[in-house]
């Protein structure tokens, strides 16, 4: 199963309920506000280190490309992926989780 | 229409597993009114039904509300179709589908509520139950 979180970490507790309910290994894929999460020298930073320790973590790249957000300024361990890679994360895991 | 596209509408002896996550508040936004008449919809093609309620969304189920004084439709009684019918569906020994009203542990303690405080009777999941059941899932649709 893929989860996918949409909404910035620092409006919406869509990361917390992620967290909460995701089994170790479920992937999450960030997208529009969502990719604010994936960003260096955050207060998030530290946590979300610690979450890439037991999630894959993908963020759309037009998305990060839309808000300025370079690639020297995505964390560590963040796979970026285009729409294609949108697509064959959805092939691959399945049923979708989105996060409103 | 073509009888194909007729034939894709075709469930008899298809049974998928659905979970309708409501994460929503009532009456703030459309999201919960949304996702309550999509399971209404749902419920004709008899198909395993899992409702559950976690973050705002366990408001939704509040017993007593009063909606006059904003001049909006109190939908909170609409939940009691949902209970019926999975009374139907654990009732009949010939239904093939499953129904599960379930409300997420950790929302529900964070907001002070308890299961005496909603107009259904739920199953209380600790969120990591919450998730492997989302994992089992076929089709997840939620607001």
């Amino acid at each position: 199963m893929l989860n996918t979180i949409n909404k910035s970490p620092f409006e919406r507790a869509s990361l917390d309920s992620f967290l909460r309910t995701a089994p170790k290994g479920t992937p999450v894929l960030f997208l529009e506000d969502g990719v604010y999460a994936v960003t260096k020298n955050t207060s998030l930073a530290a946590a979300m280190a610690a979450i890439a320790k037991d999630h894959a973590i993908y963020a759309l790249g037009p998305d990060l490309k839309a808000r300025a957000i370079g690639d020297d300024r995505v964390l560590e361990g963040v796979t970026v992926v285009d729409y294609g890679g949108f697509v064959d994360l959805v092939v691959e895991h399945g049923t979708v989780q989105s996060w409103l | 229409m073509s009888e194909d596209m007729e034939g894709s509408f075709e469930t008899e002896g298809v049974h998928k597993q659905f979970m309708f996550l409501n994460r929503k508040a009532p009456y703030g936004t459309i999201y919960a009114l949304e996702v309550l008449e999509m399971i209404l919809i749902s419920a004709a093609f008899e198909q395993n039904t899992n409702v559950v309620f976690m973050d705002d969304g366990v408001y939704q189920i509040r017993k007593g509300m009063d909606t006059k004084p904003v001049n909006m439709k109190n939908f909170s009684p609409t939940y009691r179709i949902l209970e019926a019918e999975k009374e139907d569906a654990d009732e009949d020994p010939d239904a093939e589908m499953k129904w599960r009203l379930i409300v997420e542990k950790e929302s529900m303690e964070a907001r002070g509520l308890t299961p005496e405080d909603f107009i259904i009777e739920v199953e209380v999941l600790p969120a990591k139950q919450v998730g492997e059941l989302m994992a089992e899932m076929d089709v997840i649709l939620g607001g």
